[in-house]
């Protein structure tokens, strides 16, 4: 159970030596009951204390990490069950399942895929993480070498052993154990055998039960045989198991501190139509999914989840932005067109990315408004006749043209008479409306 | 350890609004429970999606769902016919976005004129919205309500510059109201007292928080209904009660990705898929973080979301 802060004082040396960077022993005990700090922060905490607290003051939700090297992907962590009370941290991996009894050159094929899916999306890089491998051939053998293909054909992509044979999980692991698969997984009936290749290779384990009971008592289980990098399969397959439990599991670890369920959650959400799939997917991914497998991997899928995973996990304080400076697009010279918008990532990255499809060489004055989008930081007094006009002025962009003539938005038209007045000798145009406009305006322009 | 189910006691809940009439009335809200987790409370009701249709054709619209009306869509009594005759719609919500002063600049007389024509032809429950110009809005929506007298509709969106005259209106005709304002919890909370003290009942009404689409703010709308969700169950503020309005379709249609070509974004893929995806994705987030009514445009998003209705009830 959580400690309070006034018992975790009775651990702390009292010295009250600030070393842990708060005022004071009980200071510091206060923020770790409510899992602000790490206790490591106090440089001289008992060893024994260390023991007693260490286990009160984990994470309510242990964190690690699926897959190895660069894109490894974060798991658990969470601290909120809504996103606006804080922020969600650590975006769910989405995977595929591939069936080991496909042939080499299928698997190959859609381990490739998954190995090619990543795509650019206001400026963060979003792929398919991982790769969940089914062992429904019944061969061992057969299980081990596709194991070695994905390995191979998706270098980057983590793995997922979809085994629950105890000897084929065996090999694989064995095959692959240098990728840190995640082993799936442990049930009641073969707890003991799984938890020692897990403990053997060092892998995670993940504990599948049927209901929320049944799952705590198995993780309690394969906590007792020594495992602890735990992810939870409750067995959840329709959305309404899936959003009942999840929720259930995050307020269990959050709201209890109760340590069977404070692991991160895997969802399964296989269905036959990829637009119906898509749905039930979302569902797992606004829903505290940390891993969300997939049964195919359209484009037009992944984009579509990449999204919703992006707007849930962005910080709902901190809008995305960019940074504020004239950004040169297809190398443009002295009398290129100068246009002008805000520095939220979403407006900053349709604008540029039109601009470029345009082929037209241009520059692109981005304005610090708090990363508001153009009407909404001109609703909010940031994107004014006056401020856009000591922007430009301040940032020398005049001494490195060869004209003055300053294209604004098209939602911003009533701007265009106070900036003439500001800028003085300036020529102020009027652009489109929307950006996918912007093609046309420019080559019309240039033409 | 044992496990205990940790349940959110709810001393509040969604108010229920009904609308339509006859068997084909439908009720939504009634909830005391945070969406879809009936282990809590009672979930007496679904979310209903209703199809939009415009009372002009909709050639701003991109052709993905532009084609799936082309055959009936320059008649809007046709349009929901077929809504109701061949897509088995629960309800119908007709755009009055002839009215706009931009568009074809049509009358308020106009509007009421389709009205009763639709209203003539289904006996599914009907939604009526304007084309969200404050200023036209304020008239036409009056002529609407009373073209619809008797009718039991919802129509909207009654806005902080319009609420007024619309509410008046609702009031005389019998209809229940969408109170829209923009992705700001107090916003909402705002006007909803404003029209309350004009002694238009809660009971009758509708949150429109703003819905955004995927990738373009839904986000915000999502933070935006799952507060006002919690204000109205967990904290039991009666102006936080009525059922949430999602508007899904016109925000989803007008995006880049939902009409560029393939060609145009290899990465992106089918266009098709992908339009359809964008829509039901979109309302499916909307339903997880409170809505109880959606309008949409695509009849395969539509059945699709149904589905996913189906499974989280
Ligand atoms: C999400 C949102 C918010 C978010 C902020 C999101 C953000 N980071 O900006 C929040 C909730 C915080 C917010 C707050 C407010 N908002 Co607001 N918000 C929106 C919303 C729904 C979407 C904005 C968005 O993200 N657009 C997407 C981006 C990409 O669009 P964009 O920047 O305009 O860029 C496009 C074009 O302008 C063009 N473009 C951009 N740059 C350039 C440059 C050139 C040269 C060219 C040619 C074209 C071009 O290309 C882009 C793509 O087409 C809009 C309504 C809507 N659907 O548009 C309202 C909206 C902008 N908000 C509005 C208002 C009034 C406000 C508030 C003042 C109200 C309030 N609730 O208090 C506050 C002000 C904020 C503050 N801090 O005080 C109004 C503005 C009304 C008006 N006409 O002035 C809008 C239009 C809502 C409405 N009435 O319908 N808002
Ligand atoms: S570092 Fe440790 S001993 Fe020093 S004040 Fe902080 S908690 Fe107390």
């Amino acid at each position: 159970m959580a400690l309070t802060g006034v018992q975790i004082f009775k651990f702390l040396p009292k010295t009250n030596c600030k070393k842990c960077g708060f005022p004071t022993c009980l200071a510091f005990a206060m923020a770790l009951a409510q899992n602000k700090v790490e206790l490591s922060k106090c440089p001289d905490v008992s060893e024994e204390a260390k023991k007693t607290l260490g286990e009160a003051s984990a994470p309510p939700i242990r964190m690690f990490e699926l897959g190895t090297g660069a894109k490894a992907v974060k798991m658990g962590g969470e601290t909120v069950l809504f996103r606006h009370d804080k922020k969600f941290f650590n975006p769910c991996a989405l995977a595929i399942n591939i069936k080991d009894s496909l042939s080499d050159d299928e698997i190959a094929k859609k381990a490739t895929e998954v190995a090619n899916s990543e795509i650019e999306r206001v400026g963060q890089k979003l792929r398919v993480d991982a790769i969940s491998l089914e062992y429904a051939s019944g061969n061992s053998a057969q299980y081990e070498k596709a194991a070695r293909l994905i390995a191979e054909k998706a270098p980057d992509a983590a793995i997922i052993l979809n085994c629950k044979d105890a000897a084929a999980a065996e090999a694989a692991v064995k095959a692959v154990a240098a990728r840190k698969p995640l082993l799936y997984g442990a049930t009641p009936e073969n707890a003991e055998a799984m938890a020692n290749i897990a403990k053997t290779h060092a892998v995670p384990l993940c504990a599948c039960a049927q209901g929320l009971e049944a799952l705590s008592a198995l993780t309690e289980k394969l906590q007792g045989l020594g495992v602890s990098d735990l992810v939870l399969d409750s067995g959840a397959k329709a959305a309404k198991e899936i959003i009942e439990h999840n929720t259930q599991i995050r307020r269990s670890a959050l709201r209890k501190n109760f340590k069977p369920l404070g692991f991160p959650i895997i969802n399964f959400v296989l269905r036959d139509d990829p637009v119906y799939e898509a749905t039930a997917a979302s569902v797992a991914i606004a829903k505290y999914s940390s891993i969300v497998v997939l049964s195919s991997i359209e484009k037009w899928k992944n984009l579509a989840l990449f999204t919703v995973r992006q707007n849930l996990y962005t910080d709902p304080q901190v809008p995305m932005q960019v940074e504020q400076k004239i950004y040169k697009i297809s190398e443009p010279s002295a009398n290129s067109p100068l246009m002008i918008t805000t520095n939220f990532s979403l407006t900053y990255f349709i604008v540029s990315g039109e601009v470029e499809n345009s082929k037209v060489p241009s520059l692109l004055a981005v304005m610090d408004c708090e990363g508001l989008s153009v009407l909404t930081a001109w609703a909010a007094g940031k994107f004014t006749a006056a401020k856009i006009s000591q922007f430009i002025k301040e940032s020398g962009i005049e001494g490195q043209i060869s004209h003055k003539e300053l294209i604004i938005p098209g939602q911003v038209a009533i701007l265009s008479g106070a900036l003439e007045d500001k800028l003085e000798g300036w020529k102020i145009t009027v652009g489109p409306r929307e950006a996918n406009a912007i093609p046309t305006f420019l080559k019309s322009k240039a033409s | 350890m044992a496990y205990v189910v940790p349940k959110e006691s709810c001393s509040g809940k969604v108010l229920s609004v009904d609308f339509g009439k006859g068997e084909k009335a439908v009720t939504i809200g009634g909830e005391n429970a945070l969406p879809f987790l009936s282990f809590e409370g009672e979930i007496p009701n679904r979310p209903v999606i209703a199809y939009e249709i415009q009372d002009t054709r909709p050639d701003d619209w991109p052709d993905t769902v532009k084609n799936m009306y082309k055959d009936v869509s320059g008649d809007t009594v046709a349009w929901a016919k077929h809504c109701q005759d061949n897509l088995k719609a629960t309800a119908v919500a007709l755009r009055l976005i002839s009215t706009h002063p931009d568009r074809e600049n049509r009358s308020a007389q106009d509007a009421a004129k389709t009205i009763k024509d639709v209203l003539a032809a289904i006996n599914i429950p009907l939604i009526i919205l304007g084309s969200n110009n404050i200023e036209k809005d304020s008239t036409v929506l009056v002529a609407a309500a009373e073209a619809a007298s008797g009718h039991n509709c919802i129509i909207g969106k009654a806005q902080e510059g319009n609420y007024k005259t619309i509410v008046a209106a609702a009031l005389a005709h019998n209809h229940k109201l969408i109170a829209m304002s923009e992705l700001d919890i107090n916003l909402a909370k705002q006007l909803n007292i404003l029209i309350t003290q004009m002694g238009f009942e809660k009971e009758k009404l509708i949150t429109d928080p703003m819905c955004s689409a995927l990738g373009y703010g839904l986000e915000y709308t999502y933070s935006v209904m799952e507060r006002i969700r919690l204000a109205g169950l967990l904290q039991n503020d009666a102006t936080m009660q009525p059922p949430i309005l999602g508007d899904v379709g016109m925000y989803v249609w007008k995006i880049k990705e939902v009409s560029a070509p393939d060609s145009e974004v290899p990465d992106w893929g089918a266009l098709e898929e992908r339009g359809i995806t964008w829509e039901a994705v979109t309302a499916t987030a909307m339903m997880i973080a409170g809505t109880n009514l959606l309008i949409m445009r695509h009849p395969k998003a539509i059945e699709t979301v149904e589905k996913t209705i189906a499974e989280l009830i």
